[in-house]
């Protein structure tokens, strides 16, 4: 589990913004694709899949130590 | 009045579109653009209004192609759509992020229309929505509560449209805007401020209980995705598509066939003889047949997409899928694009749309006619029954059923190397994009999924129908005909060479009617290729079936049984394949050789027969560079492939 601090600069900033990716909403990785592929988090309930270098546009805030 | 309906990815907009016009719908464009404008008639009290679905987004700004005719349509009032009133759906159990969009929709000033969707599921987990004080922030929207899922709210909904609360000029908020399309920066502060604004309102509009933790589903994925499992189920899924497939569509399939044999045979007895008759039983009927002995095949397989679709199950398929198409320049989208081209590559390109990273949208419609569609199969069957012996290897594998196998395994391969090859050509400053939402596990909705099946099928004949049997009346056209002197001077020599080898009178038409063949228009022009095509094994014949292929593959079928129909007058009845199988060389060897219908088959895998497709092709890129560039590649791989099978089984 980990806090949405800020969201990096990118041609996708807004995009990322509207599907719900906002600063200080709470996400949490639910699984992985296998050999480097995306990734499946949710935020507030819904899923979202985020490929490894969209994710790095997430800076998080980790949240005690359960994920 | 025009009513916009509009709203996120997986809200069921689709479902409150089938529930408020059932299936008076109809596929159209949006100017400029190539997203399908799908319109339905909304029939409220006796008066009929339309309702156009807008593409489902997730702001009123664009991030693909797609979006873009939200924002053009909603924003200039004098653009064509622009809608007398807007609908627009929220999911009840997503409220906060469904907001953002329904805000900016509201500050529009368009009479409007709050659909609170899937509130069953939001009780399910908890929420309870205050709709007095969703009123209080949205005062000039009526707000209907819906599951449309189960036709609940389909009055109401219609009822509200009859009477909608004027625009007075309420804004969400004065101090926020909507930006232009093209002001990034605007936007992300819009967005920004908007969502600043909804999270301070939502407390008071959304009760929360507390729920349990884990979804229900991820119970699912623990399998669907399951690195190991994932793959098998995914393999094992498609396995029974693709046979349900084959043995399904073969009984409709025989059916059309025979209804349009006995249809042209029962109507060469009844109408009087002459060229308008022969244009109806030669032309017409066997086009139009042609045309809907596709229909089942395509009509099975968007039934089973539009399942997996429906489920869930795709979007976790695009997920796990991804990683393994990258290397190829795809995308774990182009799964569905690439598996319908199996059906026909005209729906396939057609749904790369929601590819929404440019270059491997483009890769991807390159590559798609690659895989072997349904028009291939007649090609390939009648081909593999001639030259192919109905053997078993290790007691059980059908050889016949290998080499079909291989030929599709062929097509997919070579739709991967060449999707690699033009990674490098083609060049995009920005990097690949796919995240996207992974809706929750839903049982599919019938009614959705017939409306998906009746338009592709429409889209199918209508689009291509009309090419395939414009096609075979000029085929038969070409084929009647030729230039007046030469072929009487044939007749007359076939005459003479028949009186004079003492044939009888059936030999003797035979002679006459092949040499009328031969100097037809369509004759004239196969013997003209004749030079090129000869290293692949090929003689005139064949020749005239790949020219009329150009327009449509499975007219190469058409054109063989056209040809030697015409070639016998349509007096003998056996079947195609035998008539081929007969056909000899001058020399007395068959022309239909294992090296030359291998050479066929092969040829049939990589060319672009298929003007349908390059329509489509050209209507999605928005240019003729692109199609030609297909025709070019895929007629340098057919040539070369066609010759290395002819030169080494030979």
């Amino acid at each position: 589990m980990a806090i949405i601090r800020k969201l990096k600069n990118s041609n996708f900033k807004v995009k990322m913004m509207e599907m719900g990716l906002v600063e200080g909403k709470i996400l949490r990785v639910l699984f992985r694709a296998p050999f480097g592929g995306p990734i499946a988090i949710d935020v507030d309930g819904y899923t979202l899949s985020l490929r490894e270098d969209e994710a790095d546009l997430i800076f998080v805030d980790l949240k005690n130590s359960t994920d | 009045m025009k009513v916009a309906l509009l709203g996120n990815p997986n809200t069921g907009k689709s479902s409150v579109f089938n529930m408020l016009t059932g299936m008076r719908q109809h596929v159209g464009n949006f100017p400029g653009v190539t997203v399908d404008k799908k319109t339905g008639i909304l029939e409220i009290d006796g008066v009929e209004h339309t309702l156009i679905d807008f593409p489902g987004t997730y702001s009123l700004y664009p991030r693909s192609k797609d979006e873009e005719v939200v924002y053009k349509s909603l924003c200039d009032e004098k653009s064509i759509d622009y809608p007398d009133a807007t609908i627009v759906v929220v999911d009840a159990s997503n409220l906060e992020r469904n907001l953002l969009f329904f805000s900016q929709v509201y500050d529009l000033q368009i009479p409007i229309v709050l659909v609170l969707n899937m509130s069953d599921i939001a009780i399910k987990q908890g929420k309870k929505i205050d709709i007095n004080a969703l009123q209080t922030v949205f005062p000039e929207a009526t707000i209907v509560e819906s599951i449309a899922r189960i036709k609940s709210g389909k009055n109401i909904l219609k009822e509200t449209l009859t009477k909608l609360k004027p625009r007075k000029g309420h804004v969400f908020d004065t101090n926020i805007h909507v930006a232009s399309s093209e002001d990034i920066e605007d936007q992300e502060q819009d967005t920004e401020k908007r969502f600043q604004k909804i999270h301070q309102l939502i407390s008071t509009i959304e009760k929360k209980e507390e729920v349990q933790k884990e979804r229900p589903e991820n119970k699912w994925d623990r399998i669907l995705v399951h690195p190991v499992f994932g793959y098998l189920i995914f393999a094992f899924i498609l396995l029974v598509i693709f046979q349900f497939i084959y043995v399904f569509a073969a009984i409709p399939m025989d059916f059309i066939d025979a209804v349009f044999a006995n249809l042209s045979s029962w109507l060469i007895e009844t109408l009087p003889q002459g060229i308008l008759s022969d244009l109806i039983t030669q032309g017409i009927v066997p086009g139009i047949g042609g045309i809907a002995i596709f229909i089942p095949q395509i009509a099975l397989l968007f039934f089973f997409i539009s399942i997996l679709e429906e489920t869930g199950y795709l979007s976790r398929v695009v997920f796990i899928m991804d990683r393994l198409m990258r290397p190829f320049g795809l995308n774990g989208k182009s799964v569905v694009p690439l598996l319908s081209s199996v059906a026909c590559a005209i729906p396939g390109i057609m749904s790369a749309r929601t590819i929404s990273d440019w270059k491997e949208r483009m890769i991807t419609i390159m590559v798609a006619p690659l895989m072997s569609c349904s028009a291939r199969i007649p090609v390939y069957t009648i081909l593999i029954a001639m030259v192919i012996p109905d053997e078993r290897v290790f007691g059980f594998m059908n050889v016949q059923g290998l080499v079909l196998f291989g030929l599709y395994t062929l097509g997919l391969i070579s739709a991967l190397v060449m999707a690699s090859i033009f990674k490098f050509f083609i060049k995009q400053k920005q990097s690949g994009f796919l995240m996207l939402e992974i809706p929750s596990y839903k049982m599919p909705r019938w009614q959705n999924i017939g409306v998906v099946v009746v338009e592709k099928v429409k889209l199918f004949v209508i689009d291509a129908g009309k090419i395939i049997l414009a096609i075979s009346i000029i085929l038969w056209a070409m084929a009647s005909f030729g230039p007046t002197e030469r072929r009487e001077d044939a007749v007359k020599l076939a005459k003479i060479e028949a009186k004079n080898s003492l044939l009888n009178k059936e030999e003797t038409n035979h002679l006459i009617s092949s040499a009328e063949l031969e100097n037809s228009y369509i004759g004239i022009l196969g013997k003209t290729i004749e030079p090129v095509i000869a290293p692949l094994g090929y003689d005139w014949k064949i020749g005239i079936s790949l020219i009329t292929s150009f327009a449509a593959r499975e007219v190469f079928v058409g054109s063989m049984a056209t040809i030697y129909a015409v070639g016998d007058d349509g007096e003998n009845n056996s079947p195609l394949i035998a008539k081929m199988k007969n056909e000899k060389r001058p020399d007395g060897s068959p022309v239909f050789s294992l090296a030359t219908g291998v050479s066929l088959m092969i040829f049939y895998v990589f060319a672009m027969q298929c003007m349908a497709t390059l329509a489509v092709v050209k209507r999605e890129t928005k240019s003729w560079k692109w199609p030609m560039i297909q025709v070019g590649y895929m007629g340098v791989l057919a040539y070369l492939g066609a010759w290395t099978a002819y030169t080494l089984l030979s």
